[in-house]
This record gives C-alpha cells, sequence and structure tokens, in this order.
C-alpha cells in the first residue's frame, strides 16, 4: 500500500508524527505537573477559610502566606496548565487529523522552548513572593519584572503554533485541493486563531504599560487601561480553554462511545461563532468600573448572550451524539438510553460528568454577564463558584479524560488502575459539586472573593455552615485528584508495556462536511468580520481612556 | 434516508428557535430591569490627581464623611486606601437616599455594600459614584472585595441606618 501511495504522489508526504507526539507529552506533563501545585495551594485555602492555618508551618517555602498561595493557584491552574495543556494537545489534534506533521519542526519546538523559558522566568518572582500580584496582575500592584516578561514569553510562544499551523493547513490545501479541512484540524486552528487575536489585549498591556512601568523606565501607569486591555484577552481565553474540551466533545467523545458526531456543519459553524463572538465581550468583567460608559457595559452584555448561542448548539450536538451512541448500544425511551452510555469507560464518563458541571457553570456565567445583575455577584465567591465549574471541570475533568486514553496511546502502556480511573470523575463530581454549590451560596451571601476569611473580622455567622461544606467538598475532590495523580505516576513508571500502542481515529460525522456551506472553511472572511466587530466594541472605549489618561499612578508593593 | 435527514433537520429547528429565544428574552429582562426600573451600573464620574488626593487638596476628597445636601439626601465622600476606609462607620436615618462618592490613594479597592446593589471598583485616579436609598434600619456591612495586599482581609467598614 505504501509503495502504491508513493507512486501515486510526486513527492511522498511524511505522516511521521514523532516530534509531535514528544511535544504533545513533554506539554501534558508540565501542565499536570503546575496543576498538581497550584491545586494543592488551593486545598490550603479552604483549610484556612475554616480556620485550619497551614501557612505558618510553610512560611519558609510560602513567605507570603495566603496571598502567595492565591496567586500561585491562578497562575499555574488558570495560565500554566491550561496553556501548556492546550498547546500540547492540539499540536497533535490538528497533525493527527491532517495526518501529516507541522511544516517546520523546529519552529514546534522553539514553541515549547520560548514557554518553557518564559515559565521559568515567571516562576523565579512568583516563588519568591514578588509577584503576589493575582493571576489578574492589575496594575498599580507592582510585580518583580520577570514575572510580567515570563507571562508575555508564554503567550508570544503559543503565537508561533499558529504560524506552523497556517503553513501546514496551507500545503495541506495545496495537496488535496477542493477538500474540506477535517472538522479536529479546522477546530484547532480556529481555536488558535480566536486566542491569538485575542492575545492583542494583553500583549499591549505588557508591552506598552506593565512591563516598561516595572523595568522603572516609566513612573506611573493608568489601572483603567491595563484593566481594559487585561479583559481585552481575559474572557476569550475562557474559551481558548474551553474550545479544546469542545473538540473532545466534538471530534473524539461521539467515536469513543460508540457512535458518530451529530452534525459537523453545524459544529464548523459554532466554532466560526466562537470565533467572532468569544472577543469583543471582555468589558463585561468590567461592569462595576469607573471610567467606563455604561453604554458600552450594556453592548458587551448583549454579545456576551451572543456567546450564548454557540454553545446551546454544541450543547445540541453533543447530547445528540450520545444520544445516537447510547441507542446504538441498545438505549431506549426519552432520557433512559442515559444509562446505555459507556459509563465504565473512565475516558468517556470523565467528560460526560464535566458535561454535567458545566451545564450549572454556563447558568451562573449567564447571571455574571447579565449587566446589572451583576451587581449581586461582582467579585463576590459566586464567581469563583462559577469559574470551578467551567475552566476548574468543564476544562480540567475533560483533559484529565483525555489523558486516559492519550496517556497509553503516547506511551504504550496501560492504564495502571482502571477502578481509581472509574471513580475520579464521581468524586470530582460530588466534590466540585458540594465546594461550587456552597460558593455560590456565599457570594450570594456578600462574602468576597480573594480574602483571607480565616483572618477577616467581619466573617458572618451564616457564612460557616457554608463554608464548612465547601470544605467537605474540597476535601473530596483532594482525594480525586490524588487518585487522578496516583495513577498517572504509576502508569507512567509501572504501566505494563502493550506490544502495540492502542491507536484511535476520529468521529465521523451523520451529516458530514459536505452538508456545511464552503465559506465556513474561508478562515479570512471570518477573521475580517471579528476583527470588524471587535474594533467597534472597543476602540471607543480605549481611546476614551486615553484621552483622558494621565499615566502618573504609581506602582506599589503591598504584600 | 431522505426522511431521516428531515427528522434530524426538525430536530436542530427545534432547538435552535429555543437557543434564540432564551436569550433575547433575559436580554428584554434585563433592558426593563435597567431602564423602566432604573437598576444602573456604576459609569464614568471623572478623573481625579492621585497626588492631589494624597495631599489632601483635592477640592472633593479633601473632606470625607457625610454631608447632607438636602433633606433626606445624603452625599458620602470615602477614600480608600491600604487597608481601610475613610471614614469606616455612615449613619443615616431610614429612608435616606446616599450617594457614595470614592477613590482611592494607592491600588485598586472594592466597594459592595451587602443587602444594596452597591457594587463598584475603587480606582486611583479615578471617581466611583453610586447611590443606594436604605429604607430597613440595620447594620449594612461593607467589605474591600478587590485584593489589595497583605491586610485586604481586615478592611471593612459599616453603614447604620436608624
Amino acid at each position: 500500500m505504501a509503495s502504491i501511495a508513493a507512486r501515486a504522489r510526486p513527492v511522498a508526504i511524511s505522516t511521521d508524527l514523532s516530534v509531535e507526539r514528544k511535544l504533545a507529552g513533554i506539554n501534558i506533563f508540565i501542565a499536570f505537573a503546575a496543576l498538581a501545585i497550584g491545586g494543592l495551594m488551593g486545598v490550603l485555602q479552604i483549610l484556612r477559610y475554616n480556620g485550619l492555618d497551614l501557612y505558618t508551618p510553610s512560611k519558609p517555602l510560602l513567605p507570603g502566606g495566603y496571598y502567595q498561595g492565591l496567586t500561585i493557584h491562578g497562575v499555574l491552574n488558570v495560565l500554566v496548565f491550561t496553556t501548556f495543556y492546550i498547546i500540547g494537545f492540539l499540536t497533535y489534534i490538528f497533525t493527527k487529523s491532517l495526518n501529516r506533521p507541522l511544516a517546520s519542526s523546529r519552529l514546534a519546538w522553539a514553541t515549547l522552548w520560548v514557554m518553557v523559558t518564559g515559565l521559568v522566568l515567571a516562576a523565579i518572582p512568583l516563588l519568591a513572593n514578588n509577584a503576589t500580584v493575582m493571576f489578574t496582575f492589575y496594575p498599580p500592584l507592582k510585580a518583580d519584572a520577570l514575572f510580567y516578561i515570563g507571562l508575555t514569553l508564554v503567550v508570544a510562544g503559543t503565537w508561533l503554533l499558529l504560524v506552523n499551523m497556517i503553513i501546514t493547513r496551507n500545503a495541506w490545501l495545496a495537496d488535496n485541493p477542493g477538500q474540506r479541512t477535517p472538522l479536529p484540524a479546522f477546530m484547532s486552528i480556529v481555536t488558535m486563531l480566536m486566542w491569538t487575536i485575542s492575545t492583542i489585549g494583553v500583549a499591549s498591556e505588557m508591552l506598552f504599560l506593565v512591563i516598561p512601568w516595572s523595568l522603572g523606565l516609566v513612573g506611573g501607569t493608568d489601572p483603567v487601561l491595563a484593566r481594559t486591555l487585561f479583559w481585552f484577552t481575559g474572557h476569550p481565553i475562557v474559551y481558548f480553554w474551553l474550545l479544546p474540551a469542545y473538540i473532545s466533545w466534538y471530534t473524539l467523545v461521539p467515536e469513543q462511545a460508540g457512535g458518530k458526531l451529530f452534525s459537523d456543519p453545524m459544529a464548523r459553524v459554532s466554532f466560526i461563532l466562537f470565533l467572532i463572538l468569544s472577543l469583543p465581550i471582555g468589558m463585561h468583567h468590567q461592569v462595576t468600573d469607573p471610567g467606563i460608559s455604561e453604554m458600552w457595559k450594556l453592548v458587551h452584555a448583549v454579545f456576551t448572550f451572543g456567546v450564548f448561542f454557540p454553545s446551546l448548539l454544541t450543547f445540541f450536538n453533543v447530547v445528540a451524539s450520545l444520544e445516537y451512541a447510547a441507542r446504538r448500544n441498545g438505549g431506549e425511551g426519552w432520557l433512559a438510553w442515559i444509562f446505555n452510555l459507556p459509563w465504565g469507560k473512565p475516558e468517556i464518563s470523565a467528560q460526560i460528568v464535566a458535561m454535567m458541571l458545566f451545564a450549572f457553570g454556563g447558568i451562573s456565567g449567564l447571571v455574571n454577564a447579565s449587566y446589572n445583575v451583576n451587581l449581586v455577584v461582582h467579585n463576590t465567591s459566586w464567581i469563583s463558584g462559577h469559574f470551578h465549574l467551567t475552566v476548574g471541570t468543564a476544562v480540567t475533568l475533560s483533559f484529565m479524560g483525555i489523558t486516559y486514553w492519550l496517556v497509553p496511546h503516547l506511551t504504550g502502556r496501560k492504564l495502571w488502575s482502571r477502578g481509581l480511573a472509574v471513580a475520579q470523575p464521581w468524586l470530582w463530581f460530588v466534590g466540585m459539586g458540594l465546594f461550587s454549590h456552597f460558593m455560590h451560596e456565599l457570594g450570594l451571601r456578600g462574602m468576597p472573593r480573594r480574602t483571607d476569611i480565616g483572618g477577616a473580622p467581619y466573617v458572618q455567622d451564616e457564612w460557616r455552615f457554608f463554608l464548612f461544606f465547601a470544605l467537605i467538598g474540597g476535601l473530596i475532590m483532594f482525594v480525586s485528584a490524588i487518585f487522578y495523580y496516583l495513577n498517572m505516576i504509576m502508569t507512567l513508571t509501572r504501566g505494563k508495556k502493550l506490544a502495540e500502542a492502542p491507536d484511535f481515529t476520529f468521529a465521523k460525522a451523520l451529516s458530514g462536511p459536505e452538508d456545511a456551506p464552503k465559506i465556513l472553511d474561508r478562515l479570512l472572511v471570518w477573521v475580517a468580520i471579528a476583527a470588524i466587530i471587535l474594533i467597534i466594541n472597543y476602540v471607543p472605549t480605549i481611546l476614551d481612556i486615553l484621552s483622558t489618561a494621565t499615566f502618573d499612578i504609581p506602582g506599589r508593593r503591598v504584600w | 434516508m431522505k426522511d431521516k435527514k428531515f427528522i434530524s433537520y426538525l430536530f436542530e429547528v427545534a432547538w435552535i428557535l429555543p437557543s434564540v429565544a432564551i436569550p433575547v428574552s433575559m436580554l428584554v429582562a434585563i433592558l426593563i430591569t435597567a431602564f423602566a426600573v432604573g437598576v444602573r451600573v456604576p459609569t464614568t464620574a471623572g478623573r481625579v490627581s492621585v497626588s492631589a488626593v494624597a495631599a489632601g487638596v483635592d477640592a472633593t476628597f479633601s473632606q470625607t464623611g457625610l454631608r447632607e445636601i438636602a433633606p433626606g439626601r445624603y452625599e458620602a465622600i470615602i477614600t480608600a486606601q491600604t487597608f481601610m476606609f475613610t471614614p469606616n462607620k455612615i449613619e443615616v436615618p431610614a429612608g435616606s437616599k446616599v450617594t457614595f462618592i470614592l477613590t482611592s490613594k494607592d491600588v485598586i479597592h472594592g466597594f459592595k455594600i451587602n443587602g444594596t446593589p452597591i457594587n463598584v471598583m475603587v480606582i486611583p485616579g479615578q471617581v466611583s459614584r453610586v447611590t443606594a436609598t436604605f429604607d430597613k434600619p440595620g447594620e449594612y456591612l461593607f467589605v474591600c472585595h478587590e485584593y489589595c495586599g497583605a491586610g485586604h482581609h481586615v478592611m471593612y467598614g459599616t453603614v447604620i441606618v436608624n
């Protein structure tokens, strides 16, 4: 077969993905190492909220106590874990679906090295308590310049993957004239396009405001401009986290569950809508900011409701695909088919459990985006409850579920314990369900987020009851995490070597790409539309801030 | 085959219509509460010089505290700094309508009065202006809800309504 294929084409195209496999493995390893440390910080926090102080004994390691731990928790979990995992996962999914390696393996290695350099640079001040500014690093809080330079390098590294993807896809299109980009590759490149456009915000904040200011080259900064640029990236970043989980739900889970994707065209439409609508909505994080007009806050709220639409399309398409799989497995009835899903496969059950909790996270997210309703919840622990369901479960638990098949695939080692892997998602479900429910409740009762509640003089009696249940949830989650890490470490070190590593294929679609309008694959058109809406939604506010900015606010080290 | 496609098309339409209707109706509800009921969010209220506020020479913020501007109408001028509000105790009679005017002397702080719709960021260089009516007597806790440094959790105050 191989020789016929080679003769049919003038130049044989390599299908060797060994570099991509290595990169996926290294990136995902770094990601989960970061999550282990970040997650541990979370355990310290919920214990402290209930009066159990482990910060005093850990003073030599964590001189900044609660707030340093919280900064590490945020930076490692939502910046490092997510970004490294996504870059590794998309590198592999993209090339596997095109069945060809990235155009430049040197550029692919450079992506990793730039990101790792950035991570090391940012980690130095972070661990030395010289960057206790949270992962949002709002000026005038002023960290060591290395922290900002490091994070900027991590982001810049991700741009290199997009460049590599574009060159690779163009070459693929040239070799396969008239063919549709396979759905997993299409979704991967749309995700990276959306992310890269969104990073214009935080990159400008870093390069023009924060880095020169932290190096002492300029005396002051403008906090509202910095916040606006941060959230320019800060909302799309949540879709950067979510879309790779969606890629798994759309293109892998249906196949692994024994079925097919319901609709390829609907999936393409939803990703194009994510590209356009994830970007111009960051100001719904700034509903309570002075210095930004309420009209633009309302416009951003309206567009945020717009993103709800592709989210619902995704929900429908993925659930319909699962239903199809369950019915093929003998499922019947309106809802009884749910029991015919392959619950014994941890890679599937983890992701279905993640979807179930995500439904609640989506609903509380709508509350956050709802303009004046945001006044009830802004900066309360409701928000922490919300994103522990979204990034903390929909994303994290899906990423864990993926590793249950991806690690054996990449390493050729059998998963060490299937039993632990089957139990782990359900423990996460119960633990996170309790934790986030009670964080939402506490938020409604006015408990602020990002606050050392264990040391606060104003703790209300009614909070204590809820805090206790949040602690129980947190501890169950901790057990779930131990199950996960124990299983992964044992798989990597003791897992039975398989004669042949298990391969995988992407889901076929009931309604395939031939039913999708061709224009959906013309990415430049959609990028142009996204750019126009982005300009309309941001330029007036940024000009307005610039027209009154004095750039004279000095930095502070207040920890 | 054709029938099967038609059925899946019907399914898609049956899902897409409510997917549009739900967010649109929620949006309408928000617009009604914002513009008919009047629950508005903070907006631009002008800039202020941080150095002037720190030196105590700013026209508005040099004299913090409560003042009655009309019968039952009050203005509370408050500055936020690490890790305190000045003043941190405000007393008004029940039924008062109070406009809070705040700024920060150093980093970003937050200001949320529990039991009211007041929730606003307090940013150096910016004036925050928010209003609420206090009908029920009692103590209303307000906290700084934005991380502002090592003592963030001790930054709070109360509005006492008699």
